[in-house]
């Protein structure tokens, strides 16, 4: 009899373990899903379920749940989104996170909460330096490390009267800040402008034109950048001062302002063209399933999903082997759209960073193609106030 | 200081001035005549932009698009007015605020079902896509010197409409005394139609002349909005000649501020809090303005008379 009860308790063990085995894999990711901005989150939603459909829906053996959570573009609102995937939703991995001032307000409700948090996009200075984690993983980019390059550019082209514009939140300062390190002339005048708020640049634009610099460079994400583009164009700087800019462009406002983005000179760790395997796979299937470019937060998203497989899969569908996990995704050992890629110190991708040019491709549709290689295996300059080392 | 670049920033500041001042003396008229708070005119707003950008896309040309957008803008504010606002008028203002904030989401929604969430664009004819020099080598945008001659044009046509006319004098009236307008045996109702559907065609020309320079996307007016209300308790509720100077002083701060703050907090404290501390400061200006005003003049630079 006695045995007979133990032998059905070491049964019932092994099915709950043999059931938390084959635990679903929850992923939360916010981002920004409605407003101007709404079309952003959509491109990284679509993403990620063209990854789900390249996984066969399952990672590691597992199934996966994905919360899509809308932001709606306020610190505050992803604050609350992400409590409750931690909380509510119990969810394993958080990711997504377009706005660096949204992913500073979540962190602290993921990092040492449990689960692991994934920046699809935002790369301020500090997680990537004093408030590194070793649960923070990044799968896009330091944000200085974009406009690093192009300062190199700039002094490439010898421009040596530069004025900037930006917005004044955690993303612009840092952008700022990148180009404002490497670029060797001076900086005759910066604008930081209210975001998301100004849509108006007409007082910025007449400053340049007073200024008349060798060239100026913009940080305008988004709808921003539309605008930006749209009004330097009609105040007539299109063909007097050259225009450089970084996440200003992407696929989703290029089929809107064509002509007036043609030639248009970027950085960026990434373009539709770059020549990996996994890109080319990426970038044929997105636009079949989508009929579309994917922009630059789709590839991101992407390569998020296919970290955490790389995880999952490392510890056979395990989710609370935590350590397991951890290792696999510092290996960077998934199949990146940017290729092959080390992670440095502070979980931020080791990586090359290209100069890329808008282009017609030959079925007439706007796309950016790789000029040239501007940085190789570059490594941001936060990563050294980072005191984590494995 | 450059002469250039000021006087450059004043048209800057006074094509602002006038966007806001479509958008003021309609929502300055409603509240003040009909006593209704409608959070919902930045809607109107954006419907003005979204009808402008459809119409453009149709009959292929921005100006046939804008005048074809305009009574379609009356249309809409007028079927508006019929449908949901009419049962607000007794009700508080607080209900009003709500159920108004309730129809900036519905229309939100509305718009992003029928053209989805991905914004338009309003492209401009040759001719108004560039800049012209003025007088002194002075460069300005071709289409915001048309905004500016527009804003004036309808500003003088709502001169002689408030002064001039019966209508007119009925609006008049109804900012003063809304009790005895209707105790003279007006029809009120028809009164209030009017001047939504009139409220409504300058929101949408404010929205349709925005829309080319900014862009066409779901919740455009919501910004647009806060700054409105600020001008019209700046001009005196009610006011349409408040609303104008209002509009104009809020649009000359906010652009002259935002242009030259920098440099003149640059003088006093190191550059890096001059870079990090002007935006923020020159943001608030006209708030500051509007606390001032409010101190000095609490109904506002310009109260209709008897009110």
């Amino acid at each position: 009899m006695k045995l007979g009860i133990l032998g059905t308790l070491s049964l019932a063990i092994m099915l709950i373990s043999q059931i938390s085995f084959a635990e679903t894999v929850k992923i939360g990711f916010v981002t920004t899903l409605t407003g101007g901005a709404g079309a952003i989150g959509n491109d990284m939603r679509d993403a990620v379920e063209l990854a789900l459909d390249h996984l066969g829906r399952k990672m590691g053996g597992s199934n996966v749940k994905v919360f899509y959570e809308d932001d709606t573009f306020k610190p505050a609102v992803g604050k609350q989104k992400t409590e409750k995937l931690v909380k509510k939703d119990k969810v394993h991995f958080v990711g997504g996170y377009i706005w660096s001032h949204v992913l500073m307000a979540s962190r602290n409700s993921v990092v040492g909460k449990g689960p692991f948090m994934i920046s699809s996009n935002a790369g301020p200075g500090p997680v990537a330096g004093k408030l590194c984690h070793e649960d923070f993983f990044s799968t896009s980019w330091q944000n200085d490390q974009t406009t690093m390059a192009m300062g190199e550019v700039l002094n490439q082209l010898g421009v040596k009267d530069l004025y900037i514009m930006a917005p004044n939140y955690a993303a612009g300062k840092g952008m700022v800040a990148g180009v404002t390190r490497t670029f060797k002339g001076n900086i005759v005048g910066k604008d930081m402008t209210k975001f998301p708020a100004q849509l108006d640049f007409s007082a910025e634009l007449a400053k340049i034109r007073s200024v008349n610099p060798d060239a100026v460079f913009v940080f305008y994400p988004g709808a921003h950048g539309l605008q930006i583009i749209k009004q330097y164009s009609q105040a007539g700087l299109q063909n007097k001062i050259p225009f450089y800019s970084a996440f200003t462009v992407d696929s989703l406002n290029l089929p809107r302002l064509k002509d007036l983005a043609a030639g248009g000179l970027m950085t960026q760790f990434w373009a539709p063209d770059l020549e990996t395997p996994v890109n080319k796979i990426f970038v044929q299937d997105y636009r079949k399933k989508y009929g579309r470019y994917p922009t630059f937060y789709a590839a991101q998203s992407y390569d998020t999903i296919m970290l955490i497989d790389s995880a999952v899969r490392a510890v056979n569908g395990n989710l609370n082997d935590k350590d397991g996990m951890r290792a696999a995704m510092r290996r960077a050992a998934f199949p990146s759209v940017r290729g092959s890629f080390k992670y440095g110190n502070n979980h931020f991708p080791i990586q090359n960073f290209y100069l890329r040019k808008v282009v017609k491709d030959t079925d007439g549709n706007y796309t950016t193609n790789v000029v040239k290689t501007v940085y190789t295996n570059h490594q941001d300059t936060y990563a050294k106030d980072c005191k984590m080392s494995w | 200081m450059n002469w250039i670049l000021l006087l450059e920033q004043t048209l800057n500041g006074f094509q602002l001035g006038i966007l806001l001042f479509l958008l003021a003396a309609g929502l300055t008229l409603i509240f003040g005549i009909m006593d209704l708070i409608n959070l919902a005119h930045g809607s109107l707003y954006m419907m003005g932009a979204y009808f402008a950008a459809t119409f453009t896309q149709w009959t292929d040309s921005f100006i046939l698009g804008a005048l074809l957008a305009l009574p379609a803008c009356m249309l809409f504010g007028i079927i508006l007015e019929k449908i949901a606002l009419r049962t607000l008028y007794t009700r508080s203002h607080l209900d009003q605020v709500l159920a108004t904030f309730g129809l900036i989401l519905f229309l939100n929604e509305f718009v992003r079902l029928i053209w989805g969430p991905i914004g338009l664009d309003i492209p401009l004819p040759q001719m108004l896509s560039g800049s012209v020099e003025l007088f002194f080598g002075i460069h300005y945008p071709a289409f915001r010197l048309v905004i500016i001659a527009v804003g004036i044009l309808v500003a003088f046509l709502l001169y002689l409409l408030v002064s001039k006319t019966k209508v007119g004098m009925l609006i008049r009236a109804g900012a003063s005394n809304r009790q005895m307008v209707s105790a003279l045996g007006i029809n009120i109702n028809l009164l209030y139609t009017v001047v939504f559907g009139l409220g409504a065609v300058l929101a949408g020309l404010a929205g349709l002349m925005a829309g080319p320079i900014m862009t066409v996307e779901i919740g455009m007016g919501e910004g647009i909005l806060i700054i409105t209300f600020v001008v019209i308790v700046i001009g005196g509720v009610g006011s349409i000649r408040g609303a104008f100077v209002a509009a104009l002083i809020v649009g000359f701060i906010d652009t002259v501020g935002r242009s030259f703050l920098p440099d003149i907090l640059g003088i006093f404290v190191s550059n890096d809090i001059a870079d990090t501390a002007a935006p923020a400061i020159s943001s608030m200006l006209i708030y500051i303005l509007m606390a001032l005003i409010l101190a000095i003049k609490p109904q506002g630079l310009f109260p209709p008379k008897g009110a």
